[in-house]
């Protein structure tokens, strides 16, 4: 098992294991948002309240979901990047980072666009919207303390330990804005009992999350292979694997 | 033990040293809720509605300006690795030092809160849970910044990262203080944000030093 | 018998390989005096061996575990806001030394009175590498880890230094040092070791 473990966490390994994944996810990716995008788009029917409106969900449902389970994906590589100092978690950090800023970006003006029709304002102080905010704020900030670092491996643990405080610090945003004030319509599809969604509009839904799911592992798993390549480029692995693109 | 002491007995001995250091944040939190007050029409009792946010988030805005110098002279004269290597816990030594940037430039803002509060006309019932509530959050800036201070702490542009990172992760701190002052204004009970408030305090005084320590040996590796 | 033993280490920053495949080791009443070209890698290995910084490859490994190590680095450790009394007084009490140990630790530098009471910004670096170096008097530990002790300090202060070394090497400590002073003559068990780019 542990040696198992090893040989994955090595980069030249990992790096091949990438390689081979990562065209299969980024085209699961594709044909999963085509669909979802196109049948949500197009077929599915109008919501009976917020009319066509409603579409900007399966743009701003999938990147608000994949932007919180991105941040704790980060936290969780830190928490290794600072017990075990593994290398391939470093770099998983460093490159969940920019992918999970973007998402948290696109929630949010989404959830504006479509805040202006259904609240009559681009911006409310609802806890969503609001926690979502200070999310990009702890994405640009370890962005930022990754900028500022020269040495790769300390700002990648100095980024982890930001992200494990974040972490930490998310849920409770999320309450105490919760607490303070909101406007938010409820959850609509993980609402317990019966769904409040109709199955046309729920199908497409879900192609677009998985969709999306599957778009931002290619992303971050192309980012990593990036990044192991670059904190590698003096070993013999990556100089073949450079020669070996540019003869081709 | 001894070096619990050690530690606390020089910040308060520096501090005494380089009293106009520690002179500026009281000064810049009586300066920045006096143009407050100047910015609005004079004796707007809008003012008072408003006083808790603004209190809370000058008091934030002064400890920030003695956040950055917290460890960096440590680190540029080579006292830290001291500290480091020695019999101590770098842990133990790293909470004491947050504490006294609380003691220096948390306490004194809890006591000049009541007279400014005062000043912007709120009531006297509030005045209570606006001091109680900075009592319990002012620690927790001291110790998220005390934090983000030592991740910085190496870093060339530190002072221009170091805000940027601290008043996100603060958010529930004002969220919650000022919250508890709003509470008692709308004749609210103010007992749920303030309970937050000690929870969020007991979560930082029991994580941010570990979390700190490891900060700080990262800046020497 | 104290043992200090670094096998096969390395260390990286950024791209930049500091020490390759490194290793020695240092016996009883043995003073590693450590040679070579600036950015050579010295200082990092010092760091590495007291322990701020983590090897990329490799370990040290000592002998007792709990081997007792004094650290002057090239930076003195001086607050230049309080006096070097208080400064070593200040580290007496981290380290749980008494607080009388650190006035009789800077007179046994040859501090004058007047020097240790005054704010160390206004010492001359001689003053305040003798202060630095002070901590070697004020607590008795198995390993000194020096990185160019020598700096700053007069023929006075030299000859001051080379009868500690002396002693402590005379005590079976040891001693792991930089400078790119020659050492002082007449001393017993020093080792040259050069560090190559």
């Amino acid at each position: 098992m542990w040696t198992w473990f090893h040989r994955l966490a090595s980069p030249p390994s990992f790096y091949r294991l990438a390689e081979r994944l990562a065209p299969w996810l980024g085209l699961g990716a594709v044909v999963l948002l085509a669909f979802g995008w196109f049948y949500g788009l197009v077929y599915a029917p109008a919501d009976y309240q917020q009319k066509d409106a409603f579409r900007i969900i399966y743009v701003h449902v999938p990147a608000a979901a994949v932007s919180l389970s991105l941040y704790s994906a980060m936290a969780i590589a830190g928490v290794i990047v600072v017990i075990w100092r593994i290398k391939l978690a470093e770099c998983v950090v460093v490159s969940i980072a920019p992918v999970g800023a973007s998402m948290t970006a696109i929630a949010l003006v989404t959830g504006m666009l479509w805040g202006k029709p259904m609240w009559g304002a681009y911006w409310v102080w609802d806890a969503r919207l609001t926690s979502e905010l200070v999310l990009l704020f702890l994405y640009l900030g370890v962005i930022g303390l990754h900028e500022a670092f020269d040495d790769a491996r300390a700002a990648a643990r100095a980024c982890s330990l930001l992200a494990i405080v974040g972490s930490i610090n998310v849920p409770i945003v999320k309450f105490s804005v919760e607490w303070w004030n909101s406007l938010h319509q409820g959850s609509t599809i993980f609402k317990m009992g019966k769904a409040s969604i109709s199955p046309d509009m729920a199908l497409p839904l879900y192609a677009a999350l998985a969709g999306t799911f599957l778009f931002c592992a290619y992303a971050v798993l192309r980012r990593i292979q990036n990044e192991l390549l670059w904190r590698e480029r003096g070993t013999s692995w990556a100089k073949e694997h450079l020669s070996a693109v540019t003869v081709h | 033990m001894s070096g619990v002491w050690a530690v606390f007995a020089r910040e308060m001995r520096l501090a005494g040293r380089s009293k106009t250091e520690w002179m500026m944040p009281p000064f810049f939190f009586v300066i920045v809720i006096t143009l407050f007050g100047l910015g609005a029409e004079a004796n707007d009792p809008r003012l008072a509605d408003f006083a808790p946010a603004m209190l809370w988030v000058a008091a934030l805005l002064s400890t920030l300006l003695t956040l950055e110098r917290l460890f960096r002279g440590d680190l540029e004269d080579g006292t830290l690795e001291q500290v480091c290597l020695s019999r101590t816990p770098l842990v133990l030594a790293t909470a004491v030092k947050l504490l006294a940037h609380w003691v220096l430039s948390g306490l004194p803002l809890v006591a000049l809160s009541a007279p400014l509060a005062l000043g912007l006309g709120m009531r006297s019932d509030a005045i209570g849970v606006l001091v109680l509530s900075l009592a319990l959050g002012s620690p927790c800036i001291s110790l998220v910044g005390g934090f983000v201070a030592a991740l910085t702490v190496g870093l060339p542009r530190g002072g221009l990262l170091l805000p940027v990172l601290v008043l996100p992760l603060i958010t529930p701190v004002v969220v919650f203080g000022a919250g508890a002052v709003r509470s008692v204004q709308d004749g609210l009970d103010p007992q749920a944000p303030l309970y937050f408030l000690s929870a969020i305090l007991a979560l930082c005084v029991t994580l941010v030093p570990w979390a700190a320590t490891a900060a700080i040996r990262n800046a020497f590796d | 018998m104290p043992l200090l033993q670094v096998e096969s280490l390395s260390v990286t920053r950024g791209d930049r390989t500091l020490i390759a495949d490194l290793s020695l080791r240092v016996c009883a009443g043995e003073l590693l005096h450590l040679r070579g070209a600036n950015g050579a890698g010295k200082t990092s290995l010092l760091e590495l061996l007291a322990g701020l910084r983590q090897p990329s490859r490799g370990r040290v490994a000592v002998e007792p575990e709990d081997l007792t190590v004094h650290w002057v680095g090239h930076r003195n450790g001086l607050n230049p806001h309080l006096s070097a009394a208080e400064n070593l007084e200040f580290w007496c009490g981290l380290n749980g030394c008494p607080r009388s140990a650190a006035r009789r630790a800077l007179t046994a530098m040859r501090l004058p009175a007047g020097a240790q009471r005054r704010p160390t910004r206004t010492l001359s670096a001689g003053q305040k590498r003798r202060a630095a170096l002070a901590r070697l008097h004020a607590d008795t530990r198995d390993l000194w880890l020096l990185d160019e002790p020598l700096d700053g300090l007069d023929r006075d202060g030299i000859a001051l230094f080379s009868g500690m070394l002396a002693a402590h090497l005379g005590a079976g400590g040891m001693v792991v040092m930089t400078s790119h002073q020659a050492l002082p003559e007449g001393l017993a068990g020093v080792r040259e070791w050069e560090l190559a780019r």
